[in-house]
């Protein structure tokens, strides 16, 4: 069992959604940051590759991405700020979010490793569906890595199917056709989606892209959903007012959650 | 002359694959949308419906067949092997960008789409599919990265005036990748009305394969031509190449025929040996980017690097994945030409005979050069005219120092 399915077991036991955190690794102050989301409320943390070409994100991560970037962050740094993070953190899970050409680029057996090192817990990778998946989620399995899958509103019953296959940690379920920051979808359909992907699947379902606000958090939480992750609001707090006001939204989102659910 | 049965047309394998190259590398929310269209392509495919239409509109409205031309005054200047030149320059639009369109287009009208998208670096493709989805009556709206549309203003207008919507992509560092990046966010939002009508032998399967397919028109014409004109195939068959869409159609009809020599020049920049050129096979490593695995212009941390070549059509960071392929088997050959050979070709093809090429397959020329000097008096060049060099014009005066 890793961190990942010890932390969904707890929040099942204590009968609430967990809170799901994006952050860019290499944008503002992350190593801080990283340091205290936990305490501020997030269950879990996803930490951003920065890539150049974001083409599943909107304007929010987009500038993340190239800012960190211009900064001089690469994956190996990314690796980096992880592994500091795990010195000080047992328990939080911590999953890397991102493209996959740069870990294509380290050799996934090397990035597996890296990772495992690290004290990385999963991998969200965009642009490889299951199709494209295998060799990467067979490195990862070797060293107890999750490779974690998106489901979306077009993802019918067959496909989650394929999607289950092979994935674990949780689902992510992505609300809404379009790129992350959009907006979200409808309350009803996103929580008829959560059932549908949990039944086919048998993971616990995180439900992201476009929720931005504490209500919409809630409302999320409320609706079955094993966890809710917010990114881009979290972002453009972090790069509107810095490491202190995206703690405060942070704050303000783990309330919400754990009063919905 | 029968052509000898070999492996090297097979491909993609059913997974979209040209050996380790190809793929679908999209993103969850694409993979219905890839695998639908995959189906409505074969589906197309093997309805004679389907190709009778694509072929009357090829020849009434985009001008097919395209002549075989001898261009006898290049091949004395050059002092070797004959020069003939496949004139896809005269198709409607000026480029061979509109066999594509024209297929892809008619597939959207198939499947019920209603909202046609591109991207457009140059504003070539983005033109051709303006056009055609004009012919159609289907809306359309093109996605260029805002630096093109500053500096290619003549086509951002051809477009508004064939009723396109363009969008000057901001993000990135706006350019022709980030204008695909945009597109495939489009896409992304709205999957069910959109057809994205991708301008080369890239992305993901079903792509290169249908975009292939569209294109060997070029090849199979001038197959068929060269066996009528002089009774035997060429030895070499040569095409420019950015993301590779007019040599991949070219080379196509061809790839049996193994004495025929395949030969893609690629777009040297300022020189392979500087950061400025876009040559993704002679300077680049494989790596996964807008939905295939390929050869691509990276940084040691697998960020991609902006190409860079005189000629806009060329100066995509990546290659078609079948281009990767055959690099790979060996089964074509890729060099490279640069940004002052190009330069100099446009110039000398122009006034030797009268054709002005465009910057993309002036790069093409240079390495003809070489190559009829390397064959003997007997040997024959076919190479592909892939677009018609109005469009560069001003560009090309700016460089030359002249006001136009």
């Amino acid at each position: 069992m890793n961190r990942l399915a010890t932390t969904f077991a707890r929040l099942k036991a204590d009968n609430r959604a967990g809170f799901v955190t994006y952050i860019m690794a290499g944008d503002g102050e992350t190593a801080e940051l990283l340091d205290r989301l936990p305490a501020a409320g997030a269950d879990v943390i996803e930490l951003g590759m920065p890539f150049t070409d974001p083409m599943a994100d909107g304007p929010s991560i987009q500038g993340a991405a190239l800012r960190a970037l211009d900064n001089g962050m690469t994956l190996k740094g990314t690796l980096a700020l992880a592994r500091a993070f795990r010195e000080n953190h047992p328990d939080t899970p911590l999953v890397l979010m991102g493209y996959a050409n740069p870990v294509h680029h380290m050799g996934y057996g090397a990035f597996a490793r890296a990772a495992a090192d690290a004290g990385v817990d999963g991998l969200i990778c965009v642009d490889l569906p299951p199709e494209e998946d295998t060799e990467l989620r067979e490195a990862l399995a070797a060293e107890n890595i999750s490779i974690i899958r998106l489901a979306t509103p077009t993802t019918n019953n067959d496909r989650l199917k394929t999607v289950a296959e092979g994935s674990s940690g949780f689902v992510y379920y992505v609300s809404t056709t379009g790129v992350t920051g959009m907006g979200k979808g409808a309350a009803t359909d996103v929580a008829d989606a959560v059932k549908r992907v949990q039944t086919a699947t048998g993971l616990p379902v995180a439900v992201g892209f476009g929720v931005r606000t504490p209500e919409e958090a809630a409302e999320i939480a409320s609706g079955g959903a094993d966890a809710v992750v917010v990114g881009s609001a979290i972002v453009s707090a972090n790069h509107d007012g810095g490491t202190k006001t995206a703690l405060e939204l942070v704050r303000s989102i783990s309330a919400a959650v754990r009063a919905a659910s | 002359m029968t052509a000898k049965p070999n492996a090297f047309s097979q491909y993609p394998d059913a997974q979209g694959r040209f050996g380790e190259f190809g793929g679908r590398y999209v993103a969850e929310t694409l993979m219905p949308n890839i695998l639908a269209l995959e189906k409505a392509y074969e589906d197309a495919k093997a309805d004679p419906a389907f190709t009778a239409e694509f072929e009357d509109f090829l020849k009434h409205y985009v001008g097919r067949p395209s002549p075989l031309y001898f261009a006898e005054r290049l091949t004395d200047h050059f002092g070797g092997a004959q020069i003939w030149l496949k004139r896809d320059e005269l198709n409607h639009t000026g480029a061979h960008k509109i066999n594509n369109c024209l297929g892809q287009v008619l597939l959207a009208k198939r499947m019920g789409k209603t909202r046609i998208i591109a991207e457009t670096g140059a504003g070539q493709h983005g033109v051709a599919t303006a056009t055609i989805a004009a012919r159609f009556g289907l809306p359309c709206e093109v996605f260029m990265g805002a630096t093109d549309v500053e500096r290619q203003a003549p086509n951002v207008f051809r477009m508004k005036l064939l009723g396109a919507k363009v969008h000057a992509v901001k993000s990135g560092r706006g350019t022709l990748k980030d204008a695909m990046n945009e597109a495939l966010r489009d896409w992304v939002t709205y999957p069910d009305e959109t057809f994205y009508v991708i301008g080369t032998v890239a992305g993901p399967h079903p792509y290169p394969m249908m975009v292939r397919d569209f294109q060997s028109v070029i090849g199979r014409e001038a197959r068929e031509q060269m066996l009528e004109r002089i009774g035997r195939l060429p030895d070499a068959a040569v095409a420019c190449i950015g993301g590779g869409s007019n040599a991949m159609g070219l080379f196509h009809p061809f790839l049996e025929d193994e004495n025929v020599r395949l030969i893609g020049v690629e777009a040297a920049g300022k020189g392979l040996d500087t950061p400025d050129h876009a040559a993704s096979l002679n300077g680049g490593e494989p790596g996964i980017l807008h939905g295939n695995r390929t050869y691509l212009l990276q940084d040691e941390g697998g960020q991609i690097v902006e190409g860079h070549s005189i000629s806009a059509g060329l100066d995509y960071p990546g290659i078609g994945p079948e281009h990767a392929f055959l690099h790979d088997v060996k089964r074509a050959e890729y060099v490279s030409a640069t940004d002052d050979e190009a330069l100099e070709m446009f110039q000398l093809c122009s006034k030797l005979e009268g054709i002005i090429p465009a910057l993309e397959p002036a790069h093409a020329l240079a390495r003809v050069r070489d190559l009829a000097v390397e064959l003997d008096p007997d040997g024959v060049i076919l190479m592909n005219m892939c677009g018609r060099g109005d469009k560069d014009v001003p560009q090309v005066a700016r460089m030359l120092g002249v006001e136009v």
